[in-house]
């Protein structure tokens, strides 16, 4: 019976991965998806037929429980609410893995009790890793959540996290040694402090980071829930987890990587830098001094009688589009440009949105064809050729003081050259600065026009303006 | 110790398969990448089962722990894969 279980394991760890090939192209996605989730059921079948498992009510108690919030969750969750959903999801996951590594040492003991189980050091190890990472994803991801729902601000007391961050380390550290060197079995208070320092730890280590950069945290706990899951495969000595863990760890360090590239900056100056902001931040009279009377304003009329003539035409959202909810009004104008003659595209940059690929999600729900929606290196040289580029609730990511002036807090970042187009309109509440807290130069430049309101309110109209025309 | 070299090599190549795998998944869909690796780290569940479903060494305590984790894994893998399901189906239609 062991070998068919483990044969099991195997043919669900092929078919995640597999499953997960799939997601290479939006065609065979759904397929993979699909696949990924007949390995998921196979995982389950061959745990069920497990020598170990002999009553069956209480398992079926906590999936019944878990599908039944699961399904609730998934139906109600809006596309733009995606990062808080992942997010949670991320530590649930790590709560999960908390949870079977400490009833793991529950159970150990007492077959240790009757003989059957003798303490190693590397399970002692395990059991250890596997509370820090699911301690820490739990709590780590439940403070992402907050800050990207803007309940909880950036912090000032950086210094104080740091502090308390080292002193739970080295409580951790020494806890560690003398559990895997002393007392591995009866030490069920030190487990208990343990837990409670790797909870603490994770409020600690993603408290201190800016709001902005959620989107490198969210992929960074996306990566530990899956180590968390490795980390209780080897508390359980079981291959199956260690190789579908270590694939969702994998994936969590791609994206994070892939985040810290788009902001240009390293993932250890994300994590202890504080926030953005915070360090580069200009005040609001400087803000307004910067742009006073060097922007030129425009409005709806203006702009409907630019797209008019306009043969290539590029959008580029941002976060603010998702706010105002305004991707089916951009839908709906990129239809009438294109009926009208016009090349539409959407220009993306990696961290448009709040999370790695939001903003693709976003415009995927409001019918845009993917194909139209172009990364940051294949869209920035056809800029020179478009007649004109808007700017939707974008700021850092189009600013061009990130190419050119070397004095710029973001300089060196990666952005859509937006202001190589004909003309640039840049639709926007107000001037108030993006996340990195600076002025943008992009709004004084001689060929960028400033749509000043809500970005759905300025499209709508623009549209009533098109068909007047 | 002979055990626990094995499964470290698992872990060691099993990375290297995911970074090599991941890496060929593009921008567009890297949001359902995250949801379904959400569901997909719901194997723990696989771990849960095996702690829950025993009888002569579970504890009260190691069965109450067990079943809360066997309902948070099963949240991730309902929840994850009804998601990424709903959007990858966004890009589907055209």
């Amino acid at each position: 019976m062991d070998v068919l279980i483990n044969i099991g394991y195997l043919v669900a760890a092929v078919l995640f991965i597999l499953g997960v090939k799939g997601l290479t192209s939006p065609k065979t996605a759904v397929q993979g998806n699909k696949m990924s989730a007949s390995a998921m059921l196979i995982a389950v079948i061959a745990a069920l037929l497990d020598s170990n498992v002999i009553t069956y009510e209480y398992i079926l108690i906590g999936v019944l429980i878990g599908g039944v919030i699961g399904a609730f969750i998934a139906k109600k969750v809006a596309m733009t609410d995606m990062p808080e959903m992942v997010a949670t999801l991320n530590g649930i996951g790590g709560g999960a893995s908390l949870l079977v590594a400490a009833a793991n040492y529950l159970e150990s003991q007492k077959l240790a009790n009757v003989g059957q189980f003798a303490v190693t050091y590397d399970w002692s190890v395990a059991v250890i890793l596997s509370i820090l990472i699911g301690a820490v994803t739990l709590t780590g991801s439940f403070v992402a959540v907050g800050k990207l729902k803007g309940k909880i601000g950036d912090s000032d007391k950086v210094k104080l996290y740091k502090w308390i961050v080292k002193l739970c380390f080295a409580t951790l550290i020494a806890g560690a040694v003398y559990f895997t060197a002393f007392s591995q079995l009866d030490s069920d208070l030190l487990i208990v402090g343990l837990i409670v320092v790797c909870l603490i730890l994770g409020v600690c280590l993603v408290m201190p980071i800016g709001g902005a950069d959620m989107p490198v945290v969210v992929s960074l706990l996306n990566s530990y829930s899956g180590l968390a899951g490795a980390a209780a495969g080897f508390v359980l000595g079981n291959n199956g987890l260690i190789i579908v863990g270590s694939l969702v760890g994998a994936s969590g360090i791609i994206l994070t990587s892939i985040m810290c590239k788009a902001m240009n900056r390293s993932l250890t100056n994300v994590l202890f830098g504080g926030s953005m902001s915070a360090q580069s931040g200009v005040s609001k009279s400087e803000n307004d001094a910067f742009y006073e009377g060097k922007v030129k304003f425009s409005n709806a009329d203006e702009l409907a009688m630019l797209l008019e003539s306009a043969q290539k035409v590029v959008f580029v959202p941002g976060y603010g589009l998702a706010v105002a909810q305004a991707q089916h009004a951009t839908r709906e104008l990129a239809s009438m440009l294109e009926a009208n003659g016009a090349e539409v595209k959407y220009a993306i940059h990696p961290v448009a949105g709040r999370m790695p690929g939001h903003m693709n999600v976003l415009l995927a729900e409001a019918e845009v064809p993917y194909d139209q929606l172009v990364e940051m290196d294949t869209i920035n040289p056809e800029f020179s050729q478009t007649d004109v580029a808007i700017v939707l609730g974008a700021n850092d990511v189009v600013n061009p003081g990130a190419a050119e002036d070397p004095n710029s807090p973001i300089f060196g970042m990666p952005i859509l050259n937006v202001h190589n187009a004909k003309t640039v309109v840049v639709v926007k509440r107000g001037l108030s600065p993006g996340f990195a807290g600076i002025p943008n130069e992009l709004f004084i430049r001689d060929n960028a026009l400033m749509v000043p309101g809500d970005a759905k309110k300025v499209l709508q109209d623009t549209i009533g303006a098109l068909k007047d025309l | 110790m002979e055990m626990f070299i094995m499964s470290l090599t698992i872990f060691v190549l099993a990375i290297f398969v995911g970074v090599e795998v991941i890496n060929k998944v593009p921008p567009t869909l890297h949001t359902p990448l995250m949801s379904g690796t959400n569901a997909i780290s719901g194997i723990v569940v696989v771990g849960a089962i095996i702690s829950s479903g025993g009888s002569e060494h579970t504890t009260v305590l190691s069965t109450v722990l067990g079943v809360v984790a066997i309902a948070l894994a099963t949240i991730n893998i309902v929840a994850g894969y009804m998601v990424t399901d709903r959007m990858l189906n966004m890009f589907k239609k055209k």
